[in-house]
């Protein structure tokens, strides 16, 4: 590592304020002192009130739901964005599936379908819930586009924007629905509460499966950019 | 004992997968190094008791994130043979791309 240049000099600069700054952080939390609020406590003590019974999953969609409404907003709008911005894609040639990756993907995509299933309902009392049953619905559209069962989305139809939007429509429906009810927003009523986070949860996996897989089914086929670049 | 050697193994590991990832030179490579580093990062946060974000990290992180990296790393390897066919038509072969 001889700094030939200043680009070089500049990087072993970065590297050693860096590993410095890593130092002086894991230095510093050997002298924080106890957290002064109790949120494990705090959260076990009111779980009853939200319907489930995995703590994580309360907070998520009952006592910081505000944040997961927002964070879906942003995911559907950087898979708006990334539709808007893609470049015009002719058709590609798409390359012969590979025999075994389809055998593969023939097994696994039914029994990913069953898991994504099994996350979201089991999300209301142990790890799981709506954003892991949606990863794994968006990593079988990814096996199932890879297999070349799934051609490259073009512009998406009625039915799929529905489907982008269905989970931020659902939260939105249910987050306003309750202030009916003289509460304020989000703040379901303790009996109906499991079934609603189950019913936005629902929503949730289908948008957020499909913007995931979405983010990769948007990309242009293998062989497109041979063709704009020769 | 046997928990204690298996966490700093694992704190090393990741801090060396993360390092290697930023410093090889080859595209490639890099990616690969990334999904092991997002599945070593999921053995973390099993390890600290935190199964939802091991889930969400070993779906997202190594995942997805993976599959989209080494799409695009694919496709710059073939933009990158495109040009060099047209400056240097009986140029030599690039090494086998990944698709």
């Amino acid at each position: 590592m001889i700094p030939g240049s200043i680009k070089r000099a500049g990087r072993v600069l970065a590297l050693g304020l860096s590993l410095g700054l890593a130092l002086l952080l894991g230095w510093a939390m050997f002298d924080l002192p106890p957290a002064e609020i109790r949120l494990p406590e705090q959260v076990a003590a009111r779980l009853a009130e939200t319907g489930v019974s995995h703590p994580v999953t309360a907070v998520l969609l009952d006592f910081r739901s505000y944040d997961t409404l927002l964070e879906v907003g942003v995911l559907l709008l950087a898979v708006i964005g990334v539709l808007a911005t893609r470049a015009e894609v002719r058709d590609g040639v798409e390359p012969a599936p590979e025999p075994v990756l389809l055998a593969l993907a023939r097994v696994t995509v039914p029994l990913m379908v069953v898991v994504a299933g099994y996350l979201l309902w089991a999300g209301a009392h142990r790890p799981g819930g709506a954003f892991q049953a949606g990863a794994v619905l968006a990593a079988s559209g990814v096996l199932l586009r890879l297999a070349g069962r799934l051609p490259a989305w073009a512009t998406p139809g009625f039915t799929m924007r529905l489907g982008l939007a269905v989970g931020l429509l659902i939260f939105l429906i249910v987050a306003a629905g309750v202030m009916v009810g003289g509460v304020t927003l989000l703040d379901y009523p303790s009996d109906l509460a499991g079934g609603l986070i189950l019913l936005i949860e629902a929503g949730l996996a289908v948008s957020i499966g499909l913007t995931l897989a979405g983010l990769f089914l948007s990309a242009p086929a293998p062989g497109a950019n041979r063709e704009d670049a020769s | 004992m046997t928990e204690l050697l298996f966490d700093a193994l694992l704190a090393i590991a990741l801090v060396w997968t993360a390092l290697r990832a930023l410093l090889v030179p080859e595209l490639f490579r890099s990616v690969m190094l990334f999904i092991a580093f997002g599945l070593l990062l999921a053995l973390a946060w099993a390890r600290l008791d935190a199964p939802d974000l091991a889930l969400a990290e070993a779906a997202i992180g190594a995942g997805l994130t993976g599959a989209l990296l080494l799409d695009a790393v694919g496709h710059l390897h073939r933009i990158e043979d495109a040009r060099r066919k047209q400056e240097n038509p009986e140029g030599r072969e690039r090494r086998g791309e990944p698709s």
